[in-house]
């Protein structure tokens, strides 16, 4: 057993290495702006830059309409399936999992081809269709997680049972949703949030290829062009993603400790 | 719509063609999203599949799917391949020995929950800025190959290393594909039961023939769909490989980023074809992913 413990130390070791110094070599790399010594020019540049502030708001927007939409979209699909449709459960969990298997390149390229000016539906002829379009292809990449996190939660709780009495006390169906359901499973729409957030902040190809000033192809444009500022924004997108998957863990953790009274 | 009436009904669970309006009602409660998985995932793909199969003034074709097999494009996937099957092997191997050192390595539960942890969050970290992490670790002047060249003369370059290279760009997708294989093998690990172990080393078993004859066979389709799952993960992968390379690296989704931007191939459909090609690969190790798993969990119940 004692050989055992060295070698899984040397494995720790190994594996901490490889995930922490690329993080403080970036962090390095971005302080090194001024010659000869340490300082923060780099995310002074960085937030002087109109760009950046346009295209982070622009994708922080998209994040937001990504998250409500989806919700809206994934939140009652995941209740009907669970009260109504227990057969096509298998269906609607494969159909959230596709985009896990077609990469994005491959489905933005089918939006640009169905979806151009000239058909029946043409969503890239404008700048609002198109960021249409933008949200709707987020929403697309982060079903599977999205769901998994709202069903999750559905799980842990009694969905029939919370549908009959609200019903029994006379509400609508868009009161049972937004007032029984919603709140019941705010864990796990949360962590879909988050998630969802992380996903859409960083992302490159849909909007790169869709045309739209986002925070992902912004990244690309000053890393082909800036030596410092590369690093700044890592350490920036960094810290996003690292916020929401902290905000993500707590919210989960209070998401387990909440079911046990009802 | 009126609830009560609906309700009255729900729970028997009934079976048979019979078309009464709650019926209706239940299939219409997840039109909206069948409605936006036809519009936005299932059409745009098809488009693109049978498009494969056309030439672009309409005629039925297999030339496009042919076309696929001209050295450049081929050079394309098989380069494409290569790196994403030995960034999924090193992910799995270093995966699979932390995943060992935190399950059965006798370390603090703090490790442990401390790396699961950091696992879900760096398998988050791919795209464009991890293309830059890695340029400031191992560029020319990044931390790393200062550091090697400044405490021990050695210097990295001189080696014919380039981070704009297969090695380099295995080693970064390597960095997302690490924790993914701890999240996932670390549950497989977990149902490894502590009896299997005893018993085999009451019957003699020493700790080699313990992983050779109990735990891999147990172990090896978790293993192996895993790696396949990795191997899916980094062969769609676009951002970071165009950001740490541009163009200068011929994978497949650049290939595929480039013909959608400026239809390099002249040919539309052979476009298509490379999309058509990419799913086969991706959906493939998916597939083959989800029936090793199947086999996998026989041993968790």
């Amino acid at each position: 057993m004692k050989t055992n413990r060295i070698g899984a130390w040397i494995a720790m070791a190994i594996g901490a290495s490889y995930f922490v110094i690329p993080l403080i070599a970036t962090f390095e790399f971005s302080l090194r702006m001024r010659r000869g010594e340490y300082s923060f020019d780099a995310y002074r540049s960085v937030f002087s830059d109109m760009q950046f502030r346009e295209t982070f708001g622009y994708s922080m927007m998209m994040a937001l309409l990504t998250i409500v939409f989806g919700m809206l979209l994934v939140v009652p699909t995941a209740y009907w399936v669970r009260l109504r449709l227990p057969q096509m459960r298998p269906v609607v969990e494969f159909i959230t999992l596709l985009p896990l298997v077609i990469p994005a390149i491959v489905i933005v390229f089918g939006y640009l081809r169905l979806y151009n000016s000239s058909s029946v539906l043409p969503l890239t002829g404008s700048t609002t269709g198109t960021n249409i379009l933008l949200v709707f292809s987020y929403i697309t990449l982060s079903l599977p997680y999205m769901y998994k996190a709202v069903d999750t939660a559905m799980r842990a709780i009694d969905v029939r049972t919370l549908t009959e009495a609200a019903q029994s006390l006379g509400a609508s169906w868009a009161t049972i949703l937004f007032r029984c359901i919603f709140p019941n499973i705010m864990s796990g729409v949360l962590s879909g949030a988050f998630i969802t957030l992380a996903i859409v902040m960083g992302e490159f190809t849909m909007a790169a290829l869709l045309n739209r000033p986002a925070f992902g192809p912004y990244l690309q444009l000053v890393g082909a062009n800036k030596a410092y500022e590369p690093s700044a924004l890592a350490v920036i997108a960094f810290s996003i993603t690292w916020l929401s998957m902290g905000l993500l863990n707590l919210v989960s953790r209070f998401g387990k400790s909440a079911p046990a009274k009802a | 719509m009126s609830p009560p009436i609906s309700t009255a009904t729900a729970p028997i669970p009934r079976s048979g063609p019979t078309i009464t309006k709650d019926r209706i009602i239940d299939w219409l409660g997840i039109a909206p999203f069948m409605l936006f998985a036809v519009l936005f995932l299932l059409a745009p793909t098809f488009y693109l599949v049978i498009g494969a199969f056309f030439t672009p003034d309409g005629q039925l074709t297999l030339k496009n799917i042919s076309d696929l097999f001209t050295p450049s494009i081929l050079s394309a996937y098989w380069i494409s391949i290569r790196i994403s099957l030995a960034s999924a092997l090193g992910g799995a191997f270093i995966g699979f020995f932390l995943a060992w050192a935190v399950v059965l390595g006798g370390l603090p539960a703090s490790v442990r929950s401390t790396l699961l942890t950091f696992s879900g969050v760096a398998s988050n970290f791919a795209g464009v800025p991890l293309a830059f992490a890695f340029l400031a670790t191992l560029g020319r002047t990044g931390l790393a190959t200062v550091l090697l060249r400044d405490w021990f003369g050695f210097n990295l370059y001189s080696t014919g290393f380039n981070l704009l290279s297969f090695t380099g760009l295995t080693l970064t997708y390597m960095y997302f594909q690490i924790p993914l294989m701890v999240l996932i093998l670390t549950p497989a690990l977990d149902g490894m039961k502590k009896e299997w172990r005893e018993a085999s080393e009451i019957l003699g078993a020493t700790n080699r023939q313990y992983w050779t004859m109990v735990a891999l066979p147990i172990l090896w389709p978790s293993l192996l769909g895993t790696t396949l799952l990795l191997f899916a993960n980094a062969f769609g992968a676009i951002a970071t490989a165009y950001a740490l390379t541009g163009s200068s690296l011929n994978i497949v989704p650049i290939l595929l980023y480039a013909q959608i931007r400026g239809d390099v191939l002249h040919n539309p459909n052979l476009g298509y074809a490379i999309a058509l090609g990419m799913i086969v690969i991706t959906g493939l190790s998916n597939v083959l992913y989800l029936m090793l798993r199947m086999r996998a969990e026989r041993w968790q119940k």
